[in-house]
């Protein structure tokens, strides 16, 4: 088994609110995060896949084919978004990075064909990030 | 749904290696230049990963808040200039990185208790790094 990781770049804006609390508790727990105007992040991120090197391309997996998933089902839609207001997953959900993170695991997931997707990490910046490993 | 969230954080110290059960000679070929009597300092990065399900309501393993005022009143204000060797748990155990590690690890598996504690890495140089993820880590060989 080896392990093969992908990086990406992309940049969105987002911010943190809850609409089943008050505007106090959304800015007691958010802190400046609820700004509803939003804020902007260069986020890094990590696509680790696993599987056996084949042994006639000598791949884990053909790093064409997980670029293009990569750009087609995150940074398409992801890159220079408002999160809270242009990606569906996050019209209900807030969009930390443990919710994107496992928002980009999701949509990566099912359309990964060779390989077998192994953890997704998500720098938002350099001294924060989240993984996710699909662990229920 | 599980996630791990990791943080990184920063403070500057100094420290010397040097072990009282060795001989002078037996110091200098384990730790050489790093038992430089007047010890030496270094900027230590230290990431702090911890785990929990991503709360449904604030999307969160745990608020940043807490993990920060945690971090910054037990650990960065307490090594941030400070010279480790005259620390409590540096008076029999040497100051390396590795007995940072645990050192550090067990200060936060004692008081901070709003998520799991998975691991502790501290980058001592951007050559070297060290981790440490508790004994059961080290019996179950994880």
């Amino acid at each position: 088994m080896v392990y093969l990781t992908r990086k990406a770049e992309f940049s969105a804006s987002h911010y943190y609110h809850n609409s089943a609390l008050t505007p106090e508790e959304n800015a007691r727990i958010f802190g400046k995060c609820n700004n509803p105007n939003g804020h902007g992040h260069n986020y890094t991120l990590e696509v680790t896949v696993k599987g056996a090197v084949d042994p006639k391309s000598g791949f884990v997996v053909d790093l064409k084919q997980l670029k293009d998933v990569m750009n087609r089902e995150v940074l398409d839609a992801l890159d220079h978004r408002f999160l809270n207001k242009e990606v569906p997953e996050f019209f209900s959900q807030i969009p930390t990075t443990e919710n994107l993170a496992i928002a980009i695991w999701q949509r990566l997931e099912p359309k990964l064909k060779a390989a077998q997707l192994h953890r997704v990490r998500v720098y938002e910046t350099p001294d924060l990030f989240v993984d996710f490993y699909g662990e229920a | 749904m599980k996630a791990h969230l990791t943080r990184r954080y920063m403070f500057s110290a100094s420290h010397r290696l040097h072990s009282d059960e060795m001989s002078a000679e037996e110091n200098l070929a384990t730790y050489g230049k790093c038992n430089n009597p007047y010890g030496h300092g270094h900027n230590y990065m230290v990431e702090i990963t911890v785990s929990g399900a991503v709360d449904e309501q604030m999307g969160m393993v745990c608020n940043l808040v807490d993990l920060d005022g945690f971090v910054g009143r037990e650990i960065v204000e307490r090594y941030d200039r400070q010279h480790l060797n005259l620390l409590v748990e540096f008076k029999t155990n040497v100051p390396t990185t590795e007995n940072l590690c645990v050192a550090i690890y067990e200060i936060v598996k004692r008081g901070f208790h709003r998520a799991h504690l998975e691991k502790v890495r501290i980058e001592e140089t951007m050559m070297n790094s060290f981790e440490y993820a508790g004994e059961e880590s080290l019996v179950a060989g994880r």
